[in-house]
């Protein structure tokens, strides 16, 4: 999985720089955050910008995320979803646990 | 005139393949002579349905062995489509899985639920030395 990392002081930006988040790539995520945890990075934003698909794997793979932050006492956040996936979000449910923001800028400003 | 459509493809049993038939199945959607709905959401639904089969056919029922391969069969026609994945496992209870409860923070266990949230008739049934996920939509 392409993923460009950006470190703004205590928050690391991860941006998904790939069309689909499926059983194939997303563990790849899982890791690279599991990586960032390991070096107490754990206020993490997830770019979703390029991505148009997302599956339950790619799902597990930012509730993963979500759990590991939260359990470090960091957190987790989503921002830039394309209508596709927001739907799919919202199809499954755990829009109810992320915290979802339209810009990049928005996502920054609340840590 | 006909409007039956029937594709037959068999891949290696490898996560790779999941974008190229999540794509056949969006392109379908696109194609279908008299579908009346919203062609872009069923082309999203499709691309799902087929990546979340696959991937449980690969990942769980041919445990990832990347020797094995997985066929998949699409039928559509007017009325309806139906989509049919073959894998090499055991089998397990599908109707089971589709009614356990998955909380907001599990990480796992929403492939077989999205299959029965986005289509209308699910089975899984013991065909030859495997099984088949067969998935039926109307599309009317």
């Amino acid at each position: 999985m392409q993923l460009n990392i950006v470190e703004q002081g205590e928050v690391v930006k991860i941006e998904i720089q790939e069309e689909r988040m499926d059983a194939h790539n997303s563990g790849d995520l899982k890791e690279k955050m599991l990586q960032l945890f390991d070096d107490g990075k754990c206020n993490l934003i997830i770019d979703l910008s390029d991505v148009r698909f997302v599956d339950s794997s790619g799902l597990g793979a930012l509730v993963s995320g979500f759990k590991n932050a939260s359990a470090r006492e960091g957190s987790l956040k989503l921002c830039c979803l394309q209508p596709q996936v927001r739907s799919m979000f919202e199809l499954t449910r755990p829009h109810r646990v992320f915290e979802i923001f339209t810009t990049v800028e928005e996502a920054m400003e609340s840590y | 005139m006909s409007s039956q459509i029937d594709i037959d493809i068999t891949v290696p049993n490898q996560t790779r393949y999941l974008g190229m038939i999540g794509k056949i199945g969006e392109s379908l959607a696109y194609t279908l002579g008299n579908y009346q709905g919203d062609r872009e959401e069923l082309a999203y639904h499709l691309n799902l349905v087929l990546t979340e089969a696959m991937a449980n056919a690969i990942c769980h029922a041919n445990a990832c062995d990347p020797t094995k391969e997985v066929k998949v069969s699409i039928s559509a026609s007017d009325k309806s489509l139906i989509i049919r994945v073959f894998d090499h496992g055991q089998g397990f209870d599908i109707q089971q899985l589709s009614k356990e409860k998955v909380k907001d923070t599990d990480e796992g266990g929403r492939g077989v639920q999205i299959i029965f949230k986005l289509m209308d008739q699910v089975q899984y049934l013991k065909k030859g030395s495997g099984h088949v996920l067969e998935m039926i939509k109307h599309l009317h």
